[in-house]
């Protein structure tokens, strides 16, 4: 049976898809095209219809995604437009430094040893952060715009401490020098740009670890990001008809519940618990990123399968963890409400 | 020459156009629907 030309079982599949990276992608505001682009590649699509199908998805996800962490007073504004400008910026010098690599014939060798070292290493320091030493973290049911008595990443210390004007208050109750968020916004668009990656695996942690932002602030306002700049990459993608809708809008149907019941979560599940799901999907993602760049060198296309199932599995075990841990922290809520109440 | 590139940012502004379309009708639909059977949903989740 088809639908539109397209199998049903098909769309269904998409659908199914679309809503585990949804909820992951609404959860940490990273992981749409680093799971979407693999799996349409494996599928037998062209790797221009996969990059800019999955980009148009990410760009659909990430507005609902953002427009849900709004709802949730999640997003900063001037956080997020400050970081598109020094991004921006970061990204164009990050590709002068690929083309020069790739001149010298060297790109794809430092490029491939360069992101899975990043995503192992961003993975392993937050997922050592937040098991190690209570994680910095701002606890659970925090407010966004209240600072409380929250313990501050030594590096954001730090960088708060400059007090260069023009200051920005943002959300959370940090104050900072626009110079330092630009400063930090260009270093992480000079990787990205480099890498060739869309980069919320590295301005996600960024923003709450560099600049001082509670956890759900840095995801909303990274998905704000992404909106812009998945918005701009499809488009340029598009020009060539290289976006495929067969594929994005049954993506999207599914992803739209997810990315709303991810967002949802951030404000539920406790922030270091957080930042451990961060951590792994990162390091499994190194893993599945290591063993595809290893399936290229070697000539052997099953390693792209291996890495997939690998991926896949990961972000079901980590999306299963987040609705088991959202459940629970439910459950405790309602039972100390009821204490509460009978006292 | 001119047109042709007009032409092609006309159906890329299209096919992106529709994915923002989708996405928002997307938002708005699954936002009634939170509405209507999130409460529910949210009592079941808690055990109530």
């Amino acid at each position: 049976m088809e639908l539109f030309g397209v199998a049903v079982s098909l769309l269904g599949t998409f659908a199914g898809f679309g809503l585990l990276v949804g909820l992951l992608f609404g959860f940490f505001g990273m992981g749409g095209s680093f799971l979407v682009t693999p799996a349409l590649l494996v599928m037998g699509y062209e790797t221009d219809v996969a990059v800019a199908s999955g980009l148009a998805f990410v760009f659909g996800t990430s507005v609902i995604a953002t427009l849900k962490h709004r709802d949730l007073g999640q997003v900063d504004y001037k956080l997020g437009l400050s970081m598109i400008v020094g991004t921006t910026a970061g990204i164009e010098v990050g590709k002068i430094g690929l083309h020069w690599l790739q001149r010298i014939g060297l790109a794809n060798a430092v490029v491939n040893v360069s992101y899975v070292g990043l995503l192992g290493g961003i993975g392993a320091f937050v997922t050592y952060r937040a098991l190690g030493d209570g994680g910095g973290g701002f606890g659970p049911d925090e407010d966004a715009d209240a600072p409380g008595d929250r313990e501050l990443p030594p590096v954001a210390q730090k960088i708060q401490s400059y007090q260069v004007p023009p200051m920005l208050e943002l959300r959370g109750g940090v104050v900072v020098s626009l110079w330092m968020v630009l400063f930090v916004a260009f270093a992480t668009g000079l990787l990205s740009g480099f890498l060739g990656v869309g980069g919320g695996f590295i301005r996600m942690p960024a923003l709450f670890y560099l600049v001082g932002v509670p956890v759900p602030v840095a995801v909303g306002t990274d998905l704000f990001e992404i909106v812009f700049s998945g918005g701009i990459g499809s488009f340029l993608y598009a020009l060539d008809g290289a976006v495929d809708l067969t594929i994005v809008v049954p993506l999207l149907s599914g992803s739209a519940l997810g990315a709303r019941l991810g967002a949802a979560a951030t404000s539920v599940v406790e922030e270091d618990d957080i930042q451990v799901y961060f951590g792994v999907m990162l390091l499994l993602g190194a893993v599945a990123v290591a063993i595809r760049q290893i399936g290229s060198v070697v000539d052997a296309p099953v390693l792209d399968t291996v890495a997939l199932v690998v991926i896949v599995g990961a972000a079901l075990l980590v999306s299963g963890a987040i609705v088991v841990s959202s459940v629970r922290e439910l459950r405790t809520d309602e039972r100390t409400d009821a204490t509460r109440t009978a006292d | 020459m001119l047109g042709v590139e007009s032409a092609a940012a006309t159906q890329a502004g299209v096919v992106i156009g529709a994915v923002l379309v989708e996405a928002l009708l997307l938002y708005v639909g699954y936002g009634a629907l939170e509405r209507v059977a999130g409460p529910w949903l949210t009592r079941r989740l808690e055990g109530r």
